[in-house]
């Protein structure tokens, strides 16, 4: 067991863990948007900042890969930690407006607008959808492409891709939904799970009738 | 490039545990680029998925899925070559190949690209042809270096090619050259001379290139021992005297043959001391 000192309560807790399982676990709350049980974690989104250390040496660490160590004190909410979060979320926001998972997020922290200059990305590159495809599917038929500003998440070449099983993994854990529904063009397609539902969710009439396990289906545009 | 070839790099690579970078840098040598086929034959050969192999393709900016032209043209824009007009250097030269930069010609001639930065700020804006790196670059010498990256010539190279530091030696006493244009060294005439020691005699052969004085000689002579050098048209000794200053052995003295100074080579095996000296017509 190790002992650490969280929000100033003392707690000890199992060797191994990170910082936010622990917290989580005694009950404190930290909001992710990159982290999700069974997938490795990935420190893409920096929601679960933290401040460890003290005084002048204290510093901001993301929660989700931060292992705990014996003697480190944890504030999970202070002025900093707060103040970075509704940057961070109020980024997302420049990014991504429409996703819900990102507007809840800034309902939740009270960010009601934001400062810079709005773009409607429909991805945020953390990298949900690629570990959800190699670690729970080992498929590994999605990954990053590019870099910088070209980065992007996709199939190889962007063909459908021949190890993809269409389970749709992919779309039931992305925040922003970036892997849209692709039936309708059956060429560009690259999960395709709505073709593998009978009937496919194309040839229905109304989404109400649907029987999509993703529920509210994030990925059918059809309404 | 055939599958058997990527094959074997695979194979190759694989065998001295090398990651993907490295296998992807041999395929792209061989190549030229990165092409599709070869990409998912290495995720099958390494079992790793092709997703991830694409992935570390595109990141490197080293990497080429498109092929690329025979020769290659890199543009710094980084920051210090940008304040000094790199961006008009790169509309000149998308002006003058009619592409835009990342572009191959039609022809597949010149592939054209700009960098970030090249690591060689003071000599900005800077381009590099084919491996050959142009400074301070202007406008003007665009089409300068096109020229020479079609036509394989490149400015500082074709000097030192055209006219490298060739010696040319005479016997002191009877004057007759000891040039051999019959056998050549390095692509240029050799030195002829007579090395005697022990008894036996033979020819001896100098590279007449300045700076590769490997002696070869007809007999097997063994190392570090002295060797009489003499003229193989009068047969006078060359010994004058003087001593190496690497080893101490005496030395063989050859006048050049435009009378302008004497050459000096070691006469012991294995030492490779020599000495030019311009300027000294007497001896």
């Amino acid at each position: 067991m190790i002992n650490l000192t969280i929000n100033g309560l003392a707690v000890s807790v199992e060797d191994g863990s990170t910082i936010l399982e622990a917290a989580r676990f005694l009950g404190f709350p930290i909001p992710t948007l990159c982290h999700h049980e069974g997938l490795s974690p990935y420190g893409a989104c920096r929601l679960c900042v933290v401040e460890i250390g003290e005084g002048p040496g204290a510093r901001l660490v993301s929660s989700c890969t931060y292992p705990v160590e014996e003697g480190l004190k944890v504030r999970t909410a202070s002025e900093r930690v707060v103040r970075a979060r509704r940057m961070i979320i109020e980024l997302l926001l420049a990014s991504c407006p429409q996703s819900k998972v990102i507007q809840d997020l800034a309902s939740a922290h009270g960010v009601r607008t934001q400062r810079f200059r709005q773009e409607y990305d429909d991805c945020i590159l953390c990298g949900l959808c690629v570990r959800m495809c190699s670690e729970q599917m080992m498929a590994g038929a999605i990954g990053f492409r590019g870099r910088g500003e070209e980065r992007s998440i996709g199939t190889p070449f962007d063909v459908q891709s021949d190890v993809c099983r269409f389970c749709g993994g992919c779309m039931y854990v992305c925040p922003a939904c970036q892997l849209r529904c692709t039936y309708n063009q059956p060429e560009k397609a690259v999960c395709n799970a709505c073709a593998n539902l009978a009937p496919p969710c194309i040839q229905k009439e109304k989404y109400g009738d649907m029987m999509c396990y993703m529920n509210p289906c994030v990925a059918c545009e059809i309404k | 490039m055939d599958k058997k070839g990527i094959l074997d790099i695979i194979q190759r690579n694989s065998k001295n545990h090398a990651g993907i970078i490295a296998i992807l840098e041999e395929i792209q040598e061989e190549c030229s680029y990165l092409p599709e086929e070869a990409l998912r034959l290495v995720a099958r050969e390494t079992g790793r998925p092709l997703a991830d192999i694409y992935g570390v393709a595109t990141f490197y900016k080293a990497f080429s899925l498109k092929p690329k032209g025979r020769h290659c043209i890199s543009a710094c824009l980084g920051t210090a070559c940008h304040v000094r007009g790199a961006q008009k250097i790169v509309e000149e030269f998308s002006q003058e190949l009619g592409i835009k930069p990342g572009e191959t010609t039609p022809d597949n001639e010149i592939t054209f690209e700009t960098v970030n930065c090249l690591g060689a700020c003071a000599l900005g804006p800077i381009v590099v042809s084919d491996g050959h790196y142009f400074a301070n670059v202007t406008a003007r010498k665009v089409g300068e270096i096109l020229r020479d990256t079609r036509e394989g010539t490149f400015g500082s190279d074709k000097a030192e090619e055209a006219h490298p530091f060739l010696i040319e030696v005479s016997c002191p006493r009877c004057g007759k050259s000891l040039m051999d244009s019959e056998t050549s060294v390095h692509g240029h005439p050799s030195i002829l001379i007579t090395a005697s020691m022990n008894g036996k005699t033979g020819w001896a052969r100098i590279p007449s290139l300045y700076g590769h004085f490997s002696r070869t000689h007809e007999h097997d002579f063994p190392a570090d021992a002295i060797v009489q050098l003499s003229c193989p048209h009068c047969a006078s000794s060359f010994q004058d005297g003087s001593r190496c200053v690497e080893c101490g052995a005496p030395l063989a003295t050859m006048r050049l043959a435009d009378g302008s100074g004497v050459f000096r080579i070691c006469t012991r095996t294995g030492c490779e001391g020599h000495l030019l000296d311009i300027g000294r017509a007497e001896l």
